[in-house]
């Protein structure tokens, strides 16, 4: 995984509250079997209309998305935050995330962080007057800046660590695997097993 | 202080906890589909590592398959490359796998209580956000992303924040008609869809306690439609009897010792939990969603809603939009709107119980003029056991389709699609835009409403009948 210190680049407002994951990709694009090529499918309904925000000329090459409350709700697709990395986005700020959205977001090194709704408003309001305006979000010191502005986040210190640092968690649970066998060997004997096969 | 139920689980599976670090669960079962799984096998093959309990995971097909023709190889070949890739992970990696044609492929979420390898105080995964139905036995389950899946099958753990916790007492008691979907129903356009986000939601009280397993299983299912990544229910003599005799459920005095255990697994009186919420069962009526997200849900007797009378800037625009890609007027009855297709069916309303009640509507009678209805099975199992009882009969003389198991309509992978505007009443569990195909226009309902709807051809319950 990529490590996240900081991040600068242009913003793209998102307006719209409960964007599920089948909003971010529906699930006819979820058939590949790799992790790259997802961006043709992020917003796939939205992006006929050419008023869709990401349509329009003045937000393109953005990479921080900045959501409605409730983003990323309804289905587990990791395709989700793939679709977000595949087309460019590093960042997504929202008053609220779903927790498996944000989870999977976390492991793929994509960088979701929570703000107070007025400062969403704020920054959509920010970059809709001028969408030139770079926004940094800003891991190590954990704030997110434009023009003037500055607005601390909050994020465990552990989470912050994984991502600074690039982490793969399934190196660091390994790492601990003697752990796990002691557990096993704990386990109750009336746990089912699917083998060998019963019917 | 005493503990809830979500917290004895866990406390149960703390592989290794240390501070400022998330604790490391074991999980006792990890299932596994098609969709989610091809990047994680890879993953895997990369870095040369195996599946650790091949012993403990299970694979099924679903959410791809076709649910015509499923003798003959699948038709669409990027499908086909995805259920071909989950048969041949399975088979290098040493994981048992039910493939379409065999007696116990199907939804994942229904084969798993079928097998009997569902059973209380597990904790139980699976790349799909609907894992929350196995909470029906008092389990901790719930649905991961393609990352954790790869921990799961490298690990058979994951590292986690340990959720709050939230009652959800449902008291009193449903009235006829109604059913375990509308008390879902009616939670989730209670607390929104972002009202359980953080927490797991444990349902409690006599309304719960009266389900069947199959109507938990509904309950627990759409948790996740209320941002819960989990839900559950204690287990009683209810859920040890749906378990008992199950292929995989224990034997002997493994029996007796699973048995003495799971009657542990309560909430102590004296535990606190987090948040607590009430819903009073005897004054819900049959319900309906008629927007885009399943909180936007009121009882059928109600009207399309006023955006200008929602007082929230979020949730009136929210509420504009969702009518305008429904097709909807404020003001209009509800029981007005008309249907073009039904479909019964999913991991919240596909299972033996939903196809009877279904059916017991629909026994003679035939379906409204220039309606659909599409019935498939959660399971190839339980579409055996509906023809063994003669349902399929009935459903094909209403003139519904009777197709094999698969998610099928709910999420409109394969090819039971809608087309753009056309209006469905669906069991299912999300009324997302496109959802069941781009352009799409999904209420969801009880199975008994979804039997009424097709019958009149506009959205109705039995009584209206």
């Amino acid at each position: 995984m990529e490590k996240f210190i900081s991040h600068t680049g242009t913003a793209l407002p998102l307006r719209r509250s409960n964007v599920d994951t089948d909003q971010i990709i529906p699930a006819v694009y979820l058939k590949r079997v790799t992790k790259s090529g997802f961006e043709d499918g992020l917003f796939a309904a939205w992006r006929n209309d050419p008023e869709f925000v990401l349509n329009k000329p003045e937000f393109q090459g953005a990479t921080v998305l900045v959501a409605g409350v409730d983003f990323g709700t309804g289905s587990s697709r990791e395709h989700a935050v793939w679709a977000l990395q595949n087309y460019g986005f590093k960042a997504v700020l929202s008053s609220r995330f779903a927790d498996i959205f944000r989870g999977n977001s976390q492991k793929a090194g994509l960088l979701t962080v929570v703000l107070p709704q007025e400062q969403i408003e704020a920054i959509w309001a920010a970059v809709e007057a001028n969408p030139k305006t770079q926004v940094t979000v800003d891991l190590e010191s954990k704030n997110v800046r434009y023009g003037d502005v500055t607005v601390p986040f909050a994020i465990d210190d552990y989470t912050r660590w994984r991502l600074m640092e690039g982490l793969d968690d399934i190196g660091l649970t390994l790492k601990n695997i003697d752990d796990v066998s002691a557990f096993e060997k704990k386990r109750p004997s009336f746990k089912p097993e699917t083998l060998p096969a019963r019917s | 202080m005493g503990k809830t139920l979500a917290e004895k689980i866990w406390a149960d599976h703390v592989v290794r906890s240390a501070e400022g670090e998330p604790d490391l669960l074991y999980i006792d079962l990890h299932l596994i589909h098609e969709v989610t799984s091809p990047q994680a096998f890879d993953g895997l093959r990369l870095a040369g590592r195996k599946v650790r309990r091949p012993d403990l995971t299970i694979a099924t097909e679903d959410h791809n398959v076709p649910t015509l023709n499923i003798d003959k190889p699948i038709a669409d070949p990027v499908s086909k490359l995805q259920v071909d890739t989950l048969r041949a992970n399975c088979k290098e990696f040493g994981v048992r796998i039910h493939s379409l044609g065999d007696a116990e492929q199907g939804i994942v979420h229904v084969v798993g209580p079928q097998l009997g390898i569902t059973q209380p105080g597990m904790t139980i995964v699976c790349g799909d956000s609907h894992t929350s139905t196995h909470g029906a036995f008092g389990a901790l389950a719930f649905g991961i992303g393609t990352s954790e899946v790869e921990h799961v099958l490298a690990t058979q753990t994951l590292p986690l924040i340990r959720p709050k916790t939230m009652a959800v007492n449902v008291k009193g008691t449903l009235k006829p008609g109604v059913t375990s979907k509308d008390i879902i129903l009616a939670i989730i356009a209670q607390i929104g869809t972002g009202g359980g986000q953080g927490y797991v939601l444990e349902y409690r009280g006599d309304a719960i306690k009266a389900l069947s397993m199959e109507g938990r299983m509904t309950i627990c299912n759409m948790s996740i439609e209320a941002g819960a990544r989990a839900g559950l229910i204690a287990p009683d003599e209810t859920t040890f009897e749906y378990v008992k005799n199950k292929p995989h459920a224990p034997q002997g005095a493994d029996w007796d010792a699973a048995v003495s255990y799971w009657k542990t697994l309560q909430s102590d009186a004296d535990a606190k939990f987090d948040k607590e919420i009430t819903l009073d069962a005897d004054a819900l009526e049959p319900f309906v969603t008629w927007g885009t997200n399943p909180g936007q849900g009121l009882p059928l007797n109600a009207n399309v809603p006023n955006p200008a009378e929602i007082a929230d800037a979020e949730e009136r625009g929210a509420a504009e939009r969702a009518l305008t890609y429904m097709g909807l007027t404020a003001g209009t009855p509800l029981k007005s709107i008309k249907v073009d297709t039904v479909f019964l069916g999913s991991c919240t309303n596909g299972r033996i119980e939903d196809l009877r009640a279904a059916a017991e509507v629909l026994k003679g009678k035939k379906i409204a003029p220039n309606t659909r209805m599409l019935v498939v099975p959660g399971s190839a199992r339980v579409r055996l056991q509906a023809e063994g009882e003669g349902l399929d009969k009935v459903f094909i003389d209403f003139g519904a389709e009777w197709r094999n198991a698969g998610c099928s309509m709910c999420l409109g992978m394969n090819p039971d699609q809608l087309t753009v505007g056309e209006r469905s009443a669906s069991t299912s569990n999300r009324n997302f835009e496109g959802r069941q195909g781009k352009g799409g226009r999904t209420h969801l309902v009880s199975p008994l409403v979804a039997a009424a709807t097709a019958i009149r051809g506009t959205l109705s319950s039995p009584a209206d009948l």
